[in-house]
């Protein structure tokens, strides 16, 4: 178990674990200063933004929307969270030098060639699934997986086994070998 | 921006932090552990998930802070969860992480990003439907494990944690 990585990474043992340390800080930090005591979690986010563009070509079906409507179409807590990780990972990544434009992941490529429009349809249409899933089940990896598993929800540990055990044959079914 | 999104943002550019330090960001790590060849992102949240156990129960034991479960509806979590990790696989990026990716430079999480967007835009729009079929047929709300097993919530935090532990030994000696 090594700390310090040549590549400027860290253990995952010890990044992970200073999240949970996060998340433990964060539930009490909402529960003291907002009144209610809030999980890290991201789906959600999507819909928010998917309602802020929607409402920007047609307002009034926005508003007549029964999910946008139970959800609230705004610029939360966890809005900010999101894309505070986008800011967390430039700034992670621009420090030890690990930040990179990649077109294409090498696994994809690979496996599929360097076809930007390939990887573009099939990561599109993997986010409308993926999204649709999530929103059905509640949440994603973070609401569910990291705040639900926490919170020892019963939901939690049947979507992770969900979401690992469906991930596992669907990969296996497009990234293995063929024939 | 009012304190709520301060600290949602302030969270976030940590949470952030420490996806891309312990490298989960990757498409590679992503499908790497759905293909059982690299069990970083594994490593990670469990390791996440022992630690936040741990607070949370101490917390809420005290009366501190409050539980929020979501609810164990069996149509939601298994067609949903499904869906979930058919397009995970396929896209290679979660909600959380692939944002993340696009902040170290991987462009292409924009790609899943759209996609995400889009299928959460149409998860509204057949809400309606979702809620006549899978979300009516069996729901058994917002339940914890431990009351649902009659046992004290140290009692799974234990477990959990024994096996973590023995999983995270058996991945160090397969060199996963």
């Amino acid at each position: 178990m090594q700390a310090n990585r040549n590549d400027g990474g860290w253990s995952p043992y010890l990044a992970g674990a200073l999240v949970g340390v996060l998340a433990i800080l964060s539930a009490y930090a909402t529960t003291v200063w907002l009144g209610k005591t809030t999980y890290l979690g991201a789906s959600t986010t999507f819909v928010r933004g998917a309602g802020i563009i929607e409402k920007q070509v047609a307002p009034e079906r926005v508003e007549a929307n029964e999910y946008f409507t139970k959800e609230k179409v705004r610029v939360d807590w966890q809005f900010m969270l999101v894309l505070g990780i986008f800011a967390g990972a430039f700034i992670a990544s621009s420090t030890d030098k690990s930040f990179k434009l990649e077109g294409v992941p090498p696994v994809w490529r690979e496996r599929f060639g360097p076809s930007v429009g390939k990887r573009a349809a099939a990561a599109f249409l993997g986010g409308v699934v993926a999204m649709f899933g999530a929103r059905m089940a509640d949440g994603c990896p973070s609401g569910h997986g990291l705040s639900g598993m926490m919170q020892l929800s019963v939901s939690a540990f049947a979507a992770l086994a969900m979401f690992f055990g469906v991930g596992i044959v669907v990969a296996a079914m497009v990234y293995g070998r063929r024939k | 921006m009012d304190t709520a999104q301060i600290m949602g943002l302030v969270t976030g550019i940590l949470f952030g932090f420490l996806l891309q330090k312990g490298r989960v960001l990757r498409f590679e790590k992503q499908v790497g552990a759905m293909l059982l060849k690299d069990m970083t992102i594994l490593k990670f949240m469990l390791s996440a998930i022992m630690v936040g156990m741990v607070g949370v129960a101490l917390l809420a034991d005290a009366g501190v802070i409050a539980l929020g479960h979501k609810p164990m509806n069996v149509g939601a979590i298994v067609v949903g969860g499904a869906l979930f990790g058919a397009g995970w696989a396929v896209m290679g990026f979660c909600p959380g992480t692939s944002v993340g990716a696009l902040g170290e430079g991987r462009w292409h999480a924009a790609f899943g990003v759209a996609g995400m967007l889009a299928g959460a835009a149409l998860y509204a729009e057949l809400y309606p439907l979702m809620k006549a079929t899978v979300l009516s047929w069996a729901d058994f709300g917002k339940i914890g494990l431990p009351e649902t097993l009659g046992v004290s919530p140290w009692v799974v935090i234990i477990v959990f944690i024994a096996v973590a532990l023995g999983l995270f030994r058996w991945f160090e000696s397969r060199g996963l």
